[in-house]
Formats: structure tokens, sequence, C-alpha cells
């Protein structure tokens, strides 16, 4: 918008389970404050109007990756979208689509993490007293993170689920952010779990019900792009079942120079707490 | 499981679609434009051109080839369809069994075809009139 | 977890039509969905129409006169053009689906280009020639006989 508004509409979708059968839309309108983001609004909303709105957030600054709700048909976090960036001055809140919605604004991303978790995303290495007592380094030159670093900086906010429009009509499609944080770890050189995750990902739980409609990437707060990780998987797998992809040794770990001292005035580390750590 | 290679034969049978198909294109539809393989002039559906493309083995080759890889691409891509909206498993049993047998069917009428008309005409049996 | 009486809220077969502030990629998915869908649907009584030409000629003369006529005509430009759009969307679709022109794997400092943007010159290039064949397909079906 050119001109600063004075005033924000908010409608929000409101639905209380144990006393609503459907959601209903509520309006409020607030004074606009410089810099107001949604999330803004729904506090003023919950101090001054409506004390039983509900909604998830916590950093407000757009790491933690609670917050994400549809806000004017796009799937947004609430407190990285300016009020202002709407282009009008109507703010229609609703909870994200493609999850069962708890209760207002509050969805119930159980599916996504479950989705997540049956798809190891986590290194996964043969040497695995190393990971536990760790006696040196692994080695990782910079081309070899820049491979994966992009798909690390994902929230797990759901935004690119309710984006997603196979996600949209199949429950059972992993979606886009288990496979791009799959591929993370495929192509991170530190892990060597590729045919652990490839069980899953040949089939069913595989990223073959992506067909490039690139809106995940559009939506993503992160800039993780989960449309190019998954097409890059893609790719992978292809080379894979070609029986042309070739596989790295998982990254070497680099043990501590013979005869290296400590610099003078650097104490050393305190003897560790945890006898035992629970190995998963 | 098998969705890893069912998708590359899919993209595989895309392609072969494209290189075929668009010759099939090329000779029905822009005959007017580029003007191949219709030796008798006229439409390209005319009876002297369709004897003329039925004697010969390349084209019974590549009509069976064409038939198979669009019979496969395109009921896979339809089993992807409906297989999204999230049918019940005894759907999708169904589904499976119908798509793979009318698939199969059509691949045997359609090959039938063009070996028996390959046959035909090789043998003079269905000749043009002149 | 705590057990709770939720409503679903899946967008269904909406999320397949978007509601136009979805991006350009979207409508050329659901358009190359609903291209196959017509190609096939053709191309399965396709088979049966062409396979006449195995007993003969009259019998191919006869299913030919079936499937002439203005509205035929028409429904075979409509084939046409679907498998315009539809080849050409298809080697778009091989080249992203292959990963080729995605783009790398960034560092996402703002103004960052996601892959959607890396790919969007390619799909427009895609959709111009996909026009220039629907042109010339028009000039052979309705103005060079």
């Amino acid at each position: 918008m050119t001109n600063t508004p004075t005033e924000v509409i908010f409608r929000i979708r409101r639905f209380d389970p144990a006393v609503d059968g459907e959601p209903h839309w509520e309006e409020h309108r607030l004074s606009y404050t410089a810099g107001m983001t949604v999330l803004d609004g729904l506090r003023k909303i919950k101090e001054t109007a409506s004390p039983t709105l509900a909604w998830r957030s916590s950093c407000r600054m757009g790491v933690c990756g609670s917050c994400g709700m549809f806000v004017n048909g796009r799937p947004r976090l609430a407190c990285n979208t300016q009020v202002t960036e709407l282009d009008t001055n109507l703010v229609l809140v609703a909870p994200l689509p493609n999850f069962t919605t708890i209760r207002d604004l509050v969805p119930d991303l159980m599916p996504m993490f479950d989705a997540h978790v049956a798809l190891h995303p986590y290194i996964i290495r043969d040497d695995v007293d190393e990971q536990y007592g760790p006696a040196g380094e692994f080695v990782q030159s910079i081309h070899e993170v820049e491979q994966y670093l992009q798909f690390s900086y994902c929230i797990k906010c759901g935004c690119c689920m309710a984006a997603c429009p196979t996600y949209a009509t199949d429950p059972t499609y992993s979606g886009p952010m288990p496979l791009s944080q799959a591929h993370r770890y495929n192509v991170d050189t530190r892990d060597g779990g590729f045919k652990a995750r490839r069980k899953d990902l040949a089939g069913e739980r595989g990223p073959w019900r992506c067909h490039y409609a690139g809106e995940c990437s559009r939506v993503c707060p992160k800039g993780v792009d989960p449309a190019k990780a998954i097409q890059l998987m893609k790719r992978e797998l292809v080379l894979d079942y070609l029986h042309l992809l070739r596989h790295g040794c998982p990254a070497k770990v680099v043990p501590r120079p013979a005869g290296a001292t400590r610099r003078d005035g650097i104490p050393d580390a305190p003897a560790p707490t945890i006898a035992n750590a629970p190995r998963m | 499981m098998r969705d890893q290679r069912w998708w590359t034969w899919h993209v595989a049978a895309g392609l072969v679609i494209l290189v075929f198909l668009g010759l099939h294109m090329v000779i029905m539809h822009l005959d007017a434009v580029v003007g191949i393989f219709n030796p008798h002039g006229g439409h390209p559906i005319e009876w002297a051109n369709v004897v003329e493309r039925a004697k010969s083995a390349f084209f019974m080759v590549t009509y069976i080839v064409l038939l198979g890889a669009a019979l496969f691409h395109g009921l896979y891509g339809l089993r992807n369809i409906l297989f999204e909206l999230n049918p019940a498993s005894a759907l999708k049993r169904g589904l499976n069994i119908i798509l793979v047998a009318g698939g199969f069917g059509l691949f045997a009428l359609g090959t039938w075809a063009a070996w028996q008309s390959f046959v035909l005409a090789t043998t003079h049996v269905i000749a043009h009139t002149l | 977890m705590l057990e709770y009486k939720g409503r679903p809220n899946r967008l269904g077969i909406w999320g397949w039509l978007g509601g136009g502030r979805w991006g350009a990629e979207r409508y050329l998915y659901t358009l190359h969905r609903l291209t196959g869908l017509g190609l096939l649907a053709y191309f399965l009584m396709h088979i049966f129409v062409t396979s006449a030409r195995a007993l003969g000629q009259q019998a191919w003369e006869q299913a030919m006169a079936t499937v002439t006529g203005p509205i035929f005509t028409l429904g075979e430009y409509a084939v046409f053009v679907a498998f315009a759009f539809h080849a050409i969307n298809g080697i778009r679709l091989v080249l992203i689906e292959l990963g080729i022109s995605v783009g790398k794997p960034i560092e996402p400092v703002y103004p960052y280009r996601t892959s959607v943007d890396v790919q969007r010159p390619l799909a427009v290039g895609v959709m111009l020639v996909a026009a220039i064949l629907v042109v010339l397909g028009g000039l052979d079906f309705f103005v060079l006989k």
C-alpha cells in the first residue's frame, strides 16, 4: 500500500470444538501501528476484545516455525507478515489448511512430523561410537556444505504442506517438508544412510506424487526451496535405479594431529556429566 | 516400493511418445505445412496412404512401440490422478487390476491390428485402387 | 498426545485448482493433468477406430465415415491443442523433475531466486513453442485444405 492505513480490519476464523458445530468468522477493527504484523494484531485482539482466541506463536521473529497460518489466501508466518505487505486493510486469518484444526488457528501438525520421522531425518553412520564420543571432526568441504545448507534452514512451520496441491487431496503423501529434509540428509556427506532411506523413498513415501506445482517453494518463509530439493532427490533416485549413482563414503573423521597442544590460556573441556548418553 | 521404477519408465515413455507421436502429428495434421509420408497426396487418412504405411516395417514397429509407451504413460498417469484422490485400499486394488488388464487388452488389440495390416499389405491382399 | 475433537481442514480438489492467488506453475500442473486425461480418453477410442484398417478398405472407410463432420474436426483440433501443450510442457517437466533446470542449492540471502524463478524462462519459452504449434495446427485443420 502506498498510503499507511489508519485502520485495519481483522477477520478471524473461529472454531471451538466444545461449543461450535461449524467455524465462523469474527471481525475486529484495530488502529494501525507502525510495523504491525499479523501476530501483533492477534495479540491486540486477544488482549482487548477476544480473550478466548487461540493460536501458536513463540519467537515472533520468523525462526521457530510456530505461527503458520492462512493469511489472505496464502500460508504465511503471522509474525513475518507485515499488514502493509498485504496491499489491503482487510486481513483474513484462517488456520493452516491440509491439517485438522484443533481450535481457532491451531492446526494439528503431528501427521507432518510422523511423515518426517519416518524418513530418518538424522545422520546415520556405521561408527556409532564416534557419534557419541567424538574423537575428532568430520571432514567436509565448503562445496559439500553448499549441497545441503539451503535445505537445513527449514523451521518445520508447515506452510509448504498447506500450499501443496497433492497434500491437499492425499494425506498419505509425505509432503514437501519431510521429503526435502530426507534429501538434506541424503546429500550431507557426513551421512551414510541413503540405502536406509531409499527403502521408504522408492515406494509410496517417496517424491513420486510431486508434480512440480512449485507452490511449496513460493510460500516457504525461509527460502528452503523444497521443490528444488524434491526434484534433485528424484534425479538421485532415478540414477540409483539405473545403477549410475556414485555413493561417496561418509565423511571421514580427522583425528587430532599427533603432538598438537592447546594454546596457552585455553582450559581443557570439563569432564562429561552424563556418563552414558542414551542411544537412539 | 516400485514407484521408483514405474516413474522412471513413465518419463522414458514420455520421451518415446514425444518423438513418435510428434512424427504422427506431423504426418496427420501438419501435412499441408510439412507433408511427409503421404505419398499419394490428398488426405493422410485416405486408404491409399494407409496402405503405404501399413506396408512399411518401420511404421509397423513404431506403431507398436508408440502404442505400448502411450498406454503405459497414459494409464500410469491416470492411476496417479485417481490414487491421489485417496480412495479406499480395496478400490485401489480394483483399479490396479482394471488398469493393467485394460492396458494389456488394448495393447493386444493394437498390436494385432498393426501386424495384421502389415501382413495383408505386404502380401497384396489389401491394396490401394489406382 | 492429548485426544481432541478437531475439524478436518483439507483443501481437497480445490487445492488442485487454486484460487487466483497461486502461481502460474500450479495452473500449468492442473492443465497438464486435464490435457493428459483428454488425450487418454481420445486415445482409447482411437485404438478401436484405427484398428479397422486390418479388416480391409471397406471397414476402414466405414470407420472414417463415423468420425467425419465439423464436430469431429473441432474435437480433433482440440486433441491436437491438448497434445501440443502436454508434450511441450512435458519436456519442461522432464527437465525440471530430473533436476536439470531447477538451479543449484544456494545460500538463501534476500532477494533469492527459488527454483520457480529459475525455471520461469523455460516455462515462458515452452508456452511460446506450444502456441506456435497450435497456430500451425490450426492452419492445417481449418485453412489449408
